[in-house]
């Protein structure tokens, strides 16, 4: 039950990405130019009859955040009162900071008119936040907890962290070419101004190019991830299943992004790109979260030890 | 688990960091408006001439934006045209034309104490463009039935965004930085803009039917004469006005430029 709530609150940043990607791609970030009430009114108790235009996006983005923010205090708790780990009770707090962090930053970027730095940081943190709550989905799992022989495979560990903290990096650098207002500084695609590389340089193209030259270095550490996976560990479902999806992701994302440059910035093709690029990131971080399942077997021990009022077996983990 | 702990506060930090990128740097500012010399005076209308002239554009002017305004009941059902291009037998609208260069800090002009209004009615800036002075009170308006949000984007004055939540609302704000321009915009209905020029004399126009400015009452000199557009730029002239003198110019911008 705790392991299927940790995934309900996944699912839920899923949608509250999406609501944060529908308000920077419809430009509504500023349509409600208070924080944290709404016009005045108390973010809960804000008429729907004045739902309307950015304010929909914006409002809607809050009430979820604050939703969000609560299901988290939720998990936090729960995690805190039946998981033996003591570091998964940590990773549950540490989501709780990074929410309440997240929903600061929020507010700070609407009183000040959206400076790009706190617009980015609060799109890392997102991604971080939503990274926590994929962990904890995936840690608290029945096929974590009861896996037996975890794979040992230290090329894969450092392929699948590599990838994955390059889609970081990659999701960063289109943070910061959207709230740069780079997003349409190459018009075209897949060549650069009719020529493979922009024959015209400014920040915005450096930082336009750079997204689309992280998409190609991605692309490939997700190949070269997933081409690891079936060649030394076919039989293993716990990687090839992230790593098909993970090389079918890509490709809906690669799509995705030439669509946004094709529709001129569409904002239903942006969010999509925007929540795509955090499955990637939640599916991939899924994959080397499992490839160091040994290593986290080997830290329960200790940490057992360390909490004697506990029992473990009673919560499913492997003494 | 420290590791991880030690990942998530470098990701954190990488967040931040390339947050610090910057901003966009590309418009120039304004300079800050001089202080009027010792011997400083007011222009004496004996001497003064006139500065006139028309704005045109050549070539085919591009087919207006059309946008659903669906989103807001209250803004009515039915599609809206954006007001970059109003363009009639060549005549375009909508051009900020004012001195930019020449008065110095030789002459004292009164500041008007009376607002200028900026009126918020059918989910549409009226008007488009504008002109204030510095320090001269901007009265911002809502005359519809819904709400609106009035998020002034400056760059040397200070930005604000306010919520004008009922029909009548005013809320009146001054500048005290010379600035040409400052984009205005409403974040509920993305498709309202506005653009207003903010200046330390009285020397400018905003170009109406058939693109016509007049600047009156202007002391012999030379001048830098900036005409503005939203979308096609800046363009400048230079006038030499005798006592009074009248001079017609013409700012020609080409469509598609």
């Amino acid at each position: 039950m705790h392991h299927r709530y940790a995934t309900f609150v996944m699912l839920c940043t899923v949608l509250l990405i999406a609501a944060g990607g529908m308000v920077t791609s419809t430009g509504s970030g500023l349509s409600v130019p208070d924080w944290p009430t709404t016009y005045g009114w108390n973010m809960f108790t804000f008429p729907l009859k004045h739902w309307v235009g950015g304010i929909r996006y914006e409002h809607s983005h809050r009430l979820i955040a604050s939703t969000v923010g609560l299901l988290t205090v939720i998990l936090a708790l729960w995690t805190w009162r039946v998981e033996p780990r003591r570091w998964v009770r940590r990773l549950g707090f540490t989501a709780l900071g990074a929410v309440i962090l997240q929903g600061l930053l929020g507010g700070i970027t609407v009183l000040f008119f959206l400076p790009p730095a706190i617009s980015i940081g609060h799109a890392g943190l997102a991604q971080l936040f939503f990274c926590l709550t994929v962990t904890m989905a995936v840690v608290t799992s029945p096929r974590w907890k009861n896996t037996v022989d975890p794979v040992d495979d230290a090329m894969l560990r450092r392929v699948a962290a590599a990838t994955t903290a390059m889609i970081y990096v990659q999701i960063l650098l289109g943070a910061t070419m959207r709230h740069n207002d780079a997003g349409m500084a190459i018009p075209d695609f897949p060549l650069a101004f009719g020529r493979l590389i922009p024959p015209v340089w400014n920040a915005k193209v450096a930082i336009h190019f750079a997204h689309r030259v992280g998409a190609l270095f991605v692309s490939f550490g997700i190949l070269a991830t997933a081409a690891h996976v079936f060649y030394h560990h076919p039989r293993r479902m716990e990687l090839t299943r992230p790593a098909f999806f993970l090389v079918i992701l890509v490709m809906v994302q690669v799509t995705l992004g030439a669509f946004v440059i094709w529709s001129g910035k569409n904002p239903l093709i942006n969010t999509a790109h925007v929540v795509n690029g955090a499955l990637v990131l939640g599916t991939s971080l899924t994959l080397t979260l499992r490839t160091f399942r040994l290593g986290f077997e080997r830290l329960v021990q200790p940490i057992v030890q360390m909490s004697p009022g506990r029992n473990p077996q009673m919560h499913g983990a492997r003494p | 688990m420290s590791y991880i702990y030690k990942t998530l506060g470098c990701c954190v930090i990488a967040a931040l960091a390339v947050g610090c990128g910057g901003t966009d740097s590309s418009k120039s500012a304004e300079p800050s408006a001089p202080a009027a010399a010792p011997d400083a005076k007011k222009v004496d209308a004996g001497t003064a001439g006139n500065i006139t002239g028309k704005v045109v554009l050549e070539g085919t002017p591009p087919a207006p934006t059309t946008f659903k305004m669906t989103s807001d009941p209250a803004c009515g059902a039915g599609e809206g045209h954006s007001e970059s291009f109003v363009v009639d037998n060549g005549a375009l609208q909508n051009v900020f034309v004012y001195i930019k260069d020449g008065l110095g800090n030789k002459y004292i002009f009164d500041t008007p104490t009376e607002p200028v209004k900026l009126d918020q009615k059918n989910c549409h800036y009226t008007p488009h463009v504008l002109g204030v002075r510095v320090t001269q009170p901007l009265e911002i308006v809502n005359s519809d039935n819904t709400m609106h949000n009035v998020h002034g984007m400056p760059e040397t004055n200070r930005e604000f965004n306010f919520g004008q939540i009922v029909a009548g609302m005013k809320n009146t704000v001054a500048f005290t930085t010379p600035e040409v321009m400052i984009p205005f915009k409403c974040d509920v209905h993305a498709w309202m803009n506005s653009y207003i020029g903010v200046v330390n004399h009285p020397y400018f126009a905003v170009t109406g039917t058939g693109g016509k400015f007049e600047m009156k009452t202007v002391p012999p000199g030379t001048y830098t004469i900036e005409a503005w557009h939203e979308k096609l730029g800046r363009q400048t002239q230079s006038v030499t006005l005798g006592e009074k003198d009248t001079k017609d110019i013409t700012f020609t911008f080409k469509a598609g430029a």
